[in-house]
């Protein structure tokens, strides 16, 4: 699906789902480089290596030192981390779904995220915080949301959610390397759906969107496991003679305005989707932006689409009309491209 | 109730006048501070030790440099206790770029490596759980490094701090946990707060000693420090000391102590650790007054130079707000 691996000449693949492929990434780096630690509830193969499994194996070939269950202790799990980091290790810190982080917020939005800055630069937090969420398995509201436009408003971490198995891998290789706090957000699906990767899958730099379809008639951002809606809508919209790019944007933030302005500049017409709520969603920087940037040079309002204003629903019904489906999408786009 | 140690380590003659050399340091260095801000020569909030001053000193001189500490807004005695030096200090406390933190931390954000000062937090009970972060870190190099978490008394109520000891504990973590117990949690009494009357207590939750000592009596916190910090450098893991002293100036300075009764405060100033060890360090035949006042007027040049080399020092540029936010500068 990558044009990262359109446009290479042949690439040897293998078939792999993004749990596969995350494991694959902390294999690697923790054998090339001793620092890389992991941290978390339940993540050693003793406690049965990860809720999902992601991270089985890596007890029993790198040791508990380095890979260690934690009690459920969301704070105790991101100081030790940050304090690890600081005291020159790289560790990955689990936390097993992203509502848990509320209950780090301290750690991660006043320490991991500021300790650089609040230092003058003495401090160095090269940590990964990875979390899993995504409604549609009907967990409700505790269990399911998308929260990053929190960590995007908090200055000095990085937010990536990857939707492509190879994503998975070279945004992990790119993260564990990073200088700075980088918090990877594994979206249900995009754990399970198996895709190509290309065999010695290296690091793909945080910050860079990729241009999964060209078009020319709008523009489509998303990211996670909204990418899969988004390409069954991508797919109706063709077959209805509308030309759309797509964009995978995979690191939130710093988003990477130069390609989501160059194409709503080509296009005129600019569509975000995500799973997150609407309201002051990562939909609305990215709107604003390109009103600001391109005003007059687009053809159409950008149009956003995001969850309703309440909280994730438990029953399927609900949670189906929670979640944005292909039909709003392609409503939406259809709609957009009809004007100017 | 608190354990009772049993071998009490004792400071000789040399360390004993080691710890009052850093607790006059502090006490210089604090009244420095609040005579600096009377004067409106530096504007920031300042929460003062002054009382405090025995317990990172007879900690300290336990210390190595790469020893770390992670202290806590009201903790400037910690790091001058540490040895941090003072320019930076002052520099960084006066809002100027050659301080520690190139004027973006302040006073209640503290940082210098160099000497083991690792974090400083403004957020109660949050220099715990880092701690234990560079703890599994000393534990996986191998070195015999042990990390002190200060803290307050009200921080013993926080999630922070049962979420860290506990993880120290079945880590087995080289961390000493201080908590530095003035008896108010901001103006809130300890007995209107707290559940127990001794936060030692709290360590028989988490499966390490604990321990209450008296936090104005030098030998008694050394003799326990020193206790706590064997048993971290051979690996058996934390302990809780709970240093029971009083802070003489309330939770920021200019409060106006309105939570406190005049004898009550009165009282614990006359247990004021300073000239109490002083006359003791004499008495004992240790160091002569004279001696002793030389070594305050040497501490009173190096605070003075301290001051007026930060006053000289120049305020950050407005570029500092896009450095340090990542590695890598934000452009302009």
């Amino acid at each position: 699906m990558s044009t990262d691996t359109l446009d290479a000449p042949v690439v040897e693949t293998v078939k792999m789902n993004g749990l596969q492929a995350i494991n694959a990434a902390l294999m690697e780096a923790m054998e090339a480089d001793p620092k890389v630690l992991v941290l978390g509830e339940d993540i050693a193969d003793n406690e049965g290596g990860g809720v999902v499994g992601v991270t089985r194996g890596l007890s029993t070939k790198f040791g508990t030192m380095r890979v260690r269950s934690t009690p459920i202790s969301e704070q105790a799990i991101i100081g030790a981390a940050i304090g690890a980091a600081m005291g020159g290790y790289k560790p990955v810190a689990e936390i097993m779904l992203m509502n848990f982080t509320t209950v780090a917020m301290d750690m991660i939005v006043n320490h991991a995220a500021k300790l650089r800055f609040m230092s003058g630069g003495q401090s160095q937090v090269p940590m990964v915080i990875r979390t899993l969420t995504g409604a549609g398995n009907q967990t409700a509201g505790q269990h399911a949301d998308f929260y990053e436009a929190w960590f995007c408003h908090t200055a000095g971490i990085k937010v990536v959610i990857p939707w492509t198995p190879a994503d998975f891998k070279g945004l992990y290789l790119s993260a564990i390397q990073d200088p700075d706090p980088v918090i990877i957000v594994e979206s249900g699906k995009t754990l399970f759906v198996p895709m190509d990767v290309p065999v010695n899958q290296g690091p793909i730099p945080l910050g860079k969107a990729n241009v999964v379809a060209p078009g020319s008639q709008i523009t489509i951002v998303s990211y996670g496991q909204m990418m899969f809606t988004v390409m069954q809508a991508y797919e109706e919209l063709t077959k209805a003679g509308v030309s759309v790019e797509v964009i995978d944007l995979r690191t939130i933030s710093p988003w990477d305005k130069e390609t989501v302005l160059a194409s709503a500049e080509k296009t005129g017409r600019l569509l975000v989707v995500h799973e997150a709520g609407r309201n002051f969603g990562p939909g609305a920087e990215i709107a604003a932006t390109v009103q600001e940037t391109l005003f007059g040079k687009l053809k159409a309002p950008v149009g956003r689409l995001g969850a309703p204003y309440c909280s994730v629903p438990f029953a399927k019904k609900l949670e189906d009309a929670f979640l944005v489906q292909p039909p709003e999408i392609i409503a939406e786009a259809q709609r957009l491209v009809a004007m100017g | 109730m608190s354990e009772i140690l049993e071998n009490r380590a004792t400071p000789d003659a040399k360390t004993q006048l080691d710890i009052y050399r850093r607790m006059i340091r502090i006490e210089r260095n604090d009244d420095a501070t609040r005579t600096q801000i009377r004067r409106g020569r530096i504007t920031a909030p300042y929460y003062s030790a002054r009382g405090q001053e025995c317990i990172p000193s007879a900690i300290s001189v336990l210390l190595n440099d790469d020893d770390k500490i992670c202290t806590i807004y009201r903790g400037i005695h910690d790091m001058v206790a540490k040895d941090m030096p003072l320019r930076p200090l002052w520099a960084e406390i006066c809002g100027r770029v050659d301080g520690t933190c190139k004027g973006k931390g302040g006073p209640m954000h503290l940082t210098h490596p160099e000497t083991g000062v690792m974090v400083t937090t403004g957020i109660v009970g949050s220099s715990m759980p880092i701690a234990n972060g560079f703890g599994w870190a000393a534990l996986l190099d191998g070195t015999k490094q042990v990390t002190v978490a200060y803290f307050g008394d009200g921080a013993s109520n926080i999630g922070a701090f049962h979420e860290a000891l506990n993880l120290a504990s079945v880590w087995k973590l080289p961390v000493i946990f201080v908590c530095q117990n003035n008896g108010f949690a901001e103006h809130t009494r300890y007995e209107n707060g707290t559940s127990v009357d001794q936060i030692s207590k709290r360590a028989i939750g988490y499966g390490m000693p604990g321990y209450t000592v008296d936090g104005n009596d030098p030998v008694d916190v050394y003799a326990h420090a020193h206790a706590a910090i064997a048993r971290a450098r051979a690996g058996e893991g934390p302990t809780l000391l709970e240093c029971k002293t009083f802070r003489f100036m309330g939770h920021v300075f200019g409060d106006a102590d309105g939570y406190m009764t005049k004898e009550e405060k009165a009282e614990a100033m006359a247990k004021d650790p300073l000239p109490i060890y002083r006359q003791k360090l004499i008495d004992d035949g240790i160091a002569t007054a004279e001696e002793l006042d030389a070594l305050t007027a040497k501490i009173e040049a190096e605070v003075n130079d301290a001051i007026e080399f930060a006053m000289a020092c120049d305020y950050p540029s407005d570029d500092e707000l896009r450095r340090d936010v990542f590695a890598e500068e934000i452009p302009a």
